[in-house]
């Protein structure tokens, strides 16, 4: 049996959608479909040498058919935003377990045209439909945001420390031509720009796309017989982590505690430090996301993340690089996001990016599934172990 | 959507929404750890005993979180989408009603009281602030 982690596992293939944004004729199965065929392309492989396969919102073995898969291992995995991590650790543990050889991770959303999307249905008998949805908690932007006064004012933060995330990040959104949002903006516009739900401005809260991605996972081995080995990336460690269905129900609403099982067990998997760390993608539906991120991560600690941000570590040529595409706020977010942030951290080890961290070793990717309802993490890096 | 949303009783939750109807405030309480909690369950949340039952509560709240929605689904108004904490200890999601939907009108940490706000055939407990507490 192999190992799942130190590097026993490979990212042989990545890639986005060929488009991204606004696809108003293209089904939501397509972008599958696009994306799976692109990270095969990517990988050098077809889908005679795919015999597992993961994906969130379709059932798994529609996505499997249609590509003429027939696998002998699935998961079908579905905590959100964050499934695709979660996907990653489960096929790294598959692999090396000698239960699957080669996996494809799929992610298609019509996020933003919703053409040929599941419906959003609403079950009033819910726990949400019953406790949190009759007070107007329907959208993210007004459900996965309440918590964040009683996070600022335990930290002695402001709404300020908000708009500062979305400046940071902009800064690597605006050279990136798939980008959706590339102007530059001041702190101070982002606090003037018109207000979604008090304290979030717009530009505090995600972009909405359609679009996806697929990951090619296989064993060390395997990747040895495959070209591009200068391109491969390594599974080094992983996380994950659970809650439950209702942001009101946290079980602390200024930290959540499945960041810190979910990245405490990938640190530890990985046998590194935070000071390993060159790269970061924090995954950022809202701007307080990365804040709540980067303390119960590690990376800094209680109450530190607002002065981290305003120091410019994050910033191109900082000493933590965070969210080097844009993030969700600016480059994409289709829904499930999750699936982009380990594109970027796979593009970033390779040295392709747009905007790209010199000498990029380790990448740490952090998700958020559901709105706090769970949580996945990877250390990935360029070189086995 | 332009109708606000009505919950629907499960068979777990019926004695909360029973309660609201009567103009009630009801949490379940742990037996074994005496303590409330919510949402409803028929086990307990701290340590899962069985032996768990519904109370009234005081109604008497603090202001723990929230976000003034405005692009609400329903209606035109700006929604006080809040985050309570029961003097007995659960949090509750809820609206705070009688007052300005306004940051300076609503400090953290605010005194709250319930009250009950009727929707189709159900009452939904809000709150509004507390008067006369100092």
């Amino acid at each position: 049996m192999g190992s799942m982690h130190h590097g026993g596992v490979v990212i042989v293939g990545a890639a986005e959608t060929t488009e991204l944004g606004t696809l108003p004729t293209t089904p939501e199965r397509e972008l599958h479909l696009d994306a799976a065929r692109n990270a095969l392309a990517d990988a050098g492989l077809t889908t005679a040498g795919i015999d597992g396969i993961a994906t969130d919102r379709a059932p798994v073995y529609e996505i499997s058919d249609a590509l003429g898969i027939r696998p002998r291992w699935f998961d079908g995995t579905a905590v959100g935003g964050c499934s695709f991590m979660v996907h990653v650790r489960h096929a790294a543990a598959a692999i090396a377990a000698g239960a699957v050889d080669t996996v494809l991770i799929t992610h298609g959303q019509s996020g933003r045209s919703r053409v040929e999307a599941p419906p959003y249905v609403l079950d009033p008998s819910s726990p949400a439909g019953q406790f949190e949805q009759p007070y107007g908690a329907l959208a993210p932007y007004s459900t996965f945001t309440v918590p964040v006064l009683a996070f600022l004012k335990s930290r002695g933060l402001t709404r300020r420390d908000l708009a500062e995330v979305v400046a940071a990040q902009r800064e690597w959104a605006v050279p990136n031509p798939r980008a959706l949002r590339r102007k530059p903006v001041t702190v101070d516009e982002v606090l003037d720009g018109p207000e979604v739900a008090y304290p979030f401005t717009k530009d505090m809260c995600c972009v909405v796309t359609d679009g996806g991605g697929a990951l090619v996972l296989t064993s060390a081995e395997r990747a040895r017989d495959l070209d591009g080995a200068e391109r491969h990336v390594y599974l080094l460690g992983s996380g994950e982590g659970a809650e439950g269905p209702l942001v009101s129900q946290m079980d602390d609403l200024t930290s959540f505690g499945p960041f810190r099982t979910a990245s405490q067990e990938a640190f530890r998997t990985a046998g590194i430090t935070h000071a390993d760390v060159d790269h970061a993608m924090f995954y950022d539906a809202f701007a307080h996301l990365p804040l709540y991120m980067l303390e119960d991560t590690g990376f800094v600690g209680r109450g530190e993340s607002g002065e981290f941000i305003r120091a410019g570590h994050t910033l191109p040529g900082g000493r933590l690089p965070m969210n080097t595409n844009g993030g969700g706020l600016s480059y994409t977010h289709t829904g499930r996001y999750g699936m982009f942030a380990i594109q970027e951290a796979v593009r970033q080890l390779r040295g392709e990016a747009v905007v790209q961290v010199p000498g990029a070793r380790i990448s740490f990717v952090q998700g958020v599934g559901y709105m706090f309802g769970a949580a996945g993490s990877l250390v990935l890096a360029n070189v086995p172990g | 959507m332009n109708t606000p949303l009505t919950p629907k009783a499960s068979q777990v939750t019926t004695p909360f929404w029973e309660g609201t109807k009567q103009g009630e405030l009801r949490i379940q309480r742990c037996n074994a750890c005496a303590r409330f909690y919510f949402q409803p369950r028929t086990s307990c949340r701290h340590c899962q005993s069985l032996d768990v039952e519904w109370r009234p509560v005081s109604g008497r709240a603090t202001l723990a979180s929230y976000v003034i929605n405005r692009r609400p689904m329903w209606g035109t108004e700006p929604q006080v989408i809040a985050l309570v904490e029961l003097d007995e200890g659960p949090r509750l999601m809820t609206n705070i009603v009688e007052v300005a939907a306004d940051p300076e009108a609503l400090p953290l940490g605010m005194r709250l009281e319930v009250r009950f706000s009727e929707r189709g055939d159900m009452s939904l407990p809000m709150f509004a602030p507390a008067r006369g507490e100092a």
